[in-house]
């Protein structure tokens, strides 16, 4: 295809990625290295007979408005509002640091930072859930691969629903069967025979039921990518382990695996993409008070009446930043298989 | 599987078996009951007094006089006006998938014929792209926004979710249009076709399920998002999802959570239907990108 006709062809589709995802993207630098102004104020003496003179400080709306005008970005603040207590909290960790003896405690200081608190949970989110849905869609691949052919589609028809349900939904449907008064969360009191016991209290059972929730959602995706690759497997390699002796399970190891290795290779990057922006089931869950991820943080600022562009932004970079060092192994290599080709 | 010695001994069977129900009841088992306890009331919902409540519904009998009642949706859909939601959730919905699908084909398709390095090029910032959770876009839309007075209007969320889309289509589409045989249009081209021309002429009447998929998954994209359609639209414009999280925010103090209940089911059914007719095409589509990723 000649570079003209690539040209037009690829217009409107670069039009939009250009205006709506590289352009915002340089816009949230900007707006996390300018602060909006702060009011004008000025200082007024007034006199009144009698009682003499004070000075009044007012806000001076015509110097505001003045100002707002000729620096629109607004005051150029650098690094400031990266390394604010709401983000890096540069100072607080650098005297926590030199203050606190222990590591245990370094570490409690740190969860103490709204920041540090978010990207602990968004971490730990991340790669539990990526290795343990990995795990468990081949589990259900290999057991489903075995089942009768009408029982087949039954189990795919409903295994895609927690995966293609909105997450929000699907997190609120969960939410309410682990409720102390749904069936689950009764199930579990039952269980543990503590009629107390609830999953919203305390933090450590949130977070396991937020894991929960993201390996039942996502589940489904390694499963039917998974499920693809067992139907290309190849039935020669497998007889010859056979023959050799080999059991079920080495088969599994030896012939299974490595013939599924690429698409395990697709789903853990889908998934570390995916699950790092972990923030709907957040608001299902109704968990911002146990744990909350970097999405989460973001989107809490921008609600609201305040709508704290300056804080939501700089957060926003460090997130771009958190998905680049992400990828980078992935794009190393993709850049190096095509070097390699051509 | 025909060979006699592949078939399993009987307890491996069995934990198959188990393992596969097993499954099946954890992905099945939350909607139905949702949807079930969705036309009880709220204390049969949640039941204090006796989990068995939640199916036999022993206040809803008491309160209503049958083991169901439709007050949740009448709550949901009348006095919430929830159809509103439905409605813009539609219309959104099928902006998106049309604008997206339209620019998409036309990029997925240049970017399958083109072997120059900058194909690559764009297809790894499209990965890239792709990457960015999209809230950590909507905090550079907000100011421009704002400032044109475009803030809150379904076209404006419309385009977003069209760009936000297309890293996502254009991997599709191309990895789509490279199954199709090149030498189709290079003939067209070599009878005198522009490649505009081959491209209506000779790839447009085979390129549908392609575009069926795409289509299916971008509509997911649009159907399922919170973050954007929660940040840009103005209450009147709001489509479901964020109504439904609006609805969790006034509910819990009003004790009306029959009413979130009721609006999730609803938004449920369209994706349960839309499964039931696209299985095949959602599990290719799915499949489609790892194997050739």
């Amino acid at each position: 295809m000649r570079h003209s006709t690539f040209f037009w062809f690829f217009l409107p589709t670069a039009a939009a990625m250009l205006l709506f995802i590289a352009f915002p993207i340089l816009s949230v630098v900007m707006q996390s290295i300018y602060a909006p102004h702060s009011a004008v104020l000025i200082e007024v003496e007034t006199c009144t007979p009698l009682v003499g003179c004070t000075m009044e400080t007012t806000v001076d709306q015509e110097a505001t408005a003045a100002l707002r005008a000729s620096e629109p970005l607004g005051r150029f603040v650098g690094l400031d509002i990266f390394f604010d207590r709401g983000h890096l909290a540069v100072s607080e960790v650098a005297g926590m640091w030199r203050d606190t003896a222990t590591w245990s405690g370094f570490v409690e200081g740190l969860s103490n930072l709204p920041f540090y608190r978010a990207m602990a949970f968004t971490l730990t989110f991340t790669f539990v859930v990526t290795p343990a849905v990995i795990i468990f869609g081949l589990l259900i691949a290999l057991a489903v691969n075995s089942l009768h052919a009408w029982l087949k589609g039954v189990v795919i028809f409903f295994s895609l629903l927690p995966f293609v349900v909105t997450p929000l939904i699907g997190a609120l449907v969960l939410f309410w069967m682990i409720d102390s008064r749904g069936i689950l969360g009764t199930a579990l009191q039952w269980l543990v025979s503590d009629p107390d016991l609830s999953l919203k209290a305390s933090t450590g059972l949130m977070w396991i039921s937020l894991i929960v929730y993201g390996i039942w959602h996502a589940a489904p995706f390694a499963f039917v990518i998974f499920y693809a690759g067992l139907q290309t497997l190849p039935m020669d390699q497998i007889e010859a382990a056979e023959i050799d002796g080999a059991t079920r399970l080495q088969r599994i190891r030896y012939v299974v695996i490595p013939h599924l290795m690429p698409l395990v290779t697709f789903v853990a990057l889908i998934q570390l993409m995916d699950n790092f922006r972990v923030f709907e089931p957040i608001v299902g869950f109704n968990a911002a008070a146990h744990a909350t991820s970097i999405s989460w943080f973001i989107f809490n600022d921008l609600g609201g009446e305040t709508r704290q562009l300056s804080s939501a932004s700089a957060s926003s970079v460090l997130t771009i930043i958190g998905v680049s060092i992400l990828l980078l192994p992935v794009l190393v290599r993709t850049w190096n298989d095509f070097k390699g080709k051509t | 599987m025909s060979s006699r010695a592949r078939k399993q001994p009987l307890g491996l069977q069995i934990l198959i078996y188990g393992f596969a129900g097993l499954w099946l009841i954890m992905a099945a088992f939350p909607f139905l009951w949702t949807a079930w306890g969705s036309f009880k009331v709220e204390l049969d919902f949640f039941s204090i007094a006796d989990w068995t409540y939640a199916l036999t519904g022993e206040r809803t009998k008491a309160e209503y006089g049958s083991p169901f009642t439709d007050a949740g949706y009448k709550g949901a859909w009348v006095q919430e006006s929830f159809y509103r939601n439905v409605i813009n959730t539609f219309i959104i919905c099928f902006f998106v998938v049309c604008t997206s699908l339209t620019i998409g084909t036309l990029g997925g398709y240049a970017l399958s014929r083109s072997n120059y390095r900058y194909t690559f090029i764009l297809l790894i910032t499209a990965l890239i792209f792709r990457a960015m959770p999209p809230i950590t876009l909507v905090a550079g839309y907000m100011l421009p926004f704002f400032q044109w007075n475009v803030w809150g209007l379904m076209p404006t969320t419309i385009i977003v979710l069209v760009a936000i889309n297309q890293p996502f289509t254009l991997w599709m589409l191309h990895s789509f249009f490279q199954n199709i045989p090149k030498e189709l249009d290079e003939s067209a081209k070599v009878d005198g076709c522009t490649q505009f021309q081959a491209f209506r002429h000779v790839i447009i009447p085979v390129m549908w399920p392609g575009v069926i998929t795409t289509g299916l998954f971008s509509f997911l994209l649009a159907y399922n998002d919170f973050a954007v359609t929660a940040m840009l639209l103005s209450e009147e414009n709001r489509t479901m999802v964020p109504q439904v999280a609006a609805f969790l925010g006034t509910t819990y103090t009003e004790g009306n959570i029959m009413f979130a209940v009721a609006s999730v089911v609803s938004a449920t059914a369209p994706l349960f239907i839309l499964v039931m007719f696209f299985q095949r095409q959602i599990v290719s589509g799915l499949t489609q990108g790892a194997v050739k990723g």
